[in-house]
């Protein structure tokens, strides 16, 4: 974990009660949202996110694979985080750890449980043959809130990513034609909130010392239907929550979820915009 | 026929569009972006800093670690997350191409740790990537006796070009490709690393030695450009 002295940790949490932060938000109050689509032309699709000094890379990527058993005319889904010892200190070289894993896995499940992607539009031949969309995220520069990048960088490069060109005939994909048909997608567009709690407070977007500060979150998948629809939830950490403050933490989502989606959507579809 | 017209239509002396920015990783010590057209390498410099597990360190002087990789979407078929046989050699070399232009005897039992990341590739990624990676120690103030430079020479059939792009690289015909990668320490004038990939004759060889070090002359004031800038810009 990072080191941040306890001393921090508790002036943060003093600062919480009283709803205010070192860099002066307010406590449902995200830091700028930059996304650019087309960083990785080998890609299919792929984005930059940044959220205040924290940045990522996500790329997409569509390869012919062979279905899983128990969904053979189905496309499959596969997410994967690295979290670098280049986006902080103290993170170190070797197998992903836990972090990277949580990461990859809470990108995925909002992803997946929400039918944003058409999995039965994407079979070739069923039982033998399928689309998979692999979504890779890396992470650059952690200033904290890397769920948050990753999961709308991971919309920003499905959304704007393009179908390689597979030949039947050879069986296999033709890399040097270029793909025209987007990835088939519904219209489930959906978004992960994650609520931390510190105290009695509730509060998103942390940056890294209020991530440390914090004793762990909610991480909520919603679809933005009226009312919105839950399809993904894990709590992280050892954090206890009353359920009248899980009652909150829904209210909070609720409340934000419609400015909060329509921004992300509209800086999406202008990051597509300005990539042709 | 020969290869009398590159495919991009670039003169055979001529590198792809080079970009270089420092500073972006804002957590690292120091940090650079380099480009050679559609190949990016991003490069972020940590330390110097204690070295952990105490027995690898030195007691007389500091060690530079290098770590280099691509990012899994960054060529055509996917990669694997993870190191490979080829990243891990590549991070050695580039260590190697690195290591006399750094003045790391004056740090004993510390380690700086380079991590190269590459988000798109177009071949050369090496080359990019040791192009970052020098600048983004400089831009940490490491004391430095020099800048690397890297380029990839390469013997398109019968002739000789400078920044090897993946279609040149795919080449199939007459001699096919040669692909030379080759790093100067600009100011001593000195090869610090080099490889090659194909067949080449040892006056072919010469001439491309000579030619790479024309050609990082130039690269060398791009970066060098970027450096000063970023020194200007935080004034």
């Amino acid at each position: 974990m990072i080191n941040i002295s306890n001393l921090t940790s508790k002036r943060i949490k003093e600062y919480l009660a009283k709803g205010k932060r070192f860099d002066g938000r307010k406590l449902d109050e995200f830091r700028e949202i930059k996304i650019e689509c087309g960083i990785s032309k080998k890609a299919e699709g792929s984005a930059e996110v940044q959220i205040g000094k924290t940045k990522v890379l996500v790329g997409v990527k569509m390869l012919v694979v062979e279905p899983y058993d128990d969904s053979p005319d189905k496309g499959n889904l596969m997410v994967t985080a690295e979290v670098t010892p280049m986006s902080h200190p103290k993170y170190e070289l070797g197998p992903p750890k836990f972090l990277a894993i949580e990461l990859g896995r809470l990108v995925d499940r909002g992803i997946r449980e929400s039918g944003y992607i058409d999995f039965d539009k994407l079979c070739i031949k069923a039982g033998e043959k399928v689309w998979g969309v692999f979504i890779d995220v890396y992470s650059i520069n952690d200033d904290g809130n890397l769920l948050d990048a990753s999961f709308i960088g991971a919309l920003a490069a499905l959304k704007s990513a393009k179908m390689p060109v597979y030949d039947a005939k050879e069986e296999k994909i033709n890399y040097d034609k270029k793909g025209t048909k987007p990835i088939p997608l519904t219209k489930n567009l959906p978004i992960n909130f994650n609520v931390y709690k510190a105290g009695e407070v509730i509060f998103l977007d942390p940056s890294i010392e209020e991530e440390t500060a914090s004793e762990g979150k909610l991480t909520v998948g919603i679809i933005p239907e009226k009312p919105i629809r839950i399809c993904s939830m894990q709590k992280g950490d050892t954090m206890e929550i009353s359920p009248e403050k899980f009652g909150e933490m829904l209210d909070l989502i609720e409340k934000k979820h419609k400015t909060f989606i329509g921004e992300i959507n509209n800086k999406i579809d202008k990051a597509i915009k300005e990539l042709k | 026929m020969a290869y009398t017209k590159r495919s991009d239509g670039r003169k055979f002396e001529q590198a792809r569009e080079i970009k270089a920015k420092v500073g972006v990783v804002p957590n690292a010590d120091g940090s650079a972006m380099f480009s050679f057209g559609d190949t990016v390498a991003i490069a972020a410099v940590y330390g110097p800093h204690q070295l952990h597990p105490q027995h690898l360190q030195n007691p007389e002087k500091g060690i530079l670690r290098c770590n280099y990789n691509m990012m899994s979407f960054s060529v055509s078929d996917r990669i694997r997350p993870g190191p490979s046989k080829r990243s891990t050699e590549i991070s050695k070399i580039t260590e190697w191409a690195l290591n006399k232009s750094v003045m790391i005897d004056e740090f004993p039992n510390t380690v700086i740790d380079v991590h190269i990341m590459i988000p798109q590739a177009d071949a050369s990624t090496r080359c990019a990537g040791i192009n970052a990676a020098s600048m983004a120690l400089a831009h940490a103030g490491i004391p430095m006796r020099d800048i690397a430079t890297s380029v990839s020479i390469g013997k398109i059939d019968k002739t000789l070009v400078v920044d090897v792009d993946k279609a040149e690289e795919d080449y199939e015909g007459g001699e096919g490709p040669t692909d030379i990668a080759l790093t100067f320490l600009n100011s001593i004038d000195e090869i610090s690393h080099i490889q090659l990939d194909g067949k080449i004759s040892t006056k072919e060889l010469k001439e491309a030695v000579k030619l790479g070090r024309e050609a990082t002359k130039k690269i060398y004031e791009i970066q060098k450009k970027a450096l000063k800038q970023a020194v200007e810009g935080s004034r």
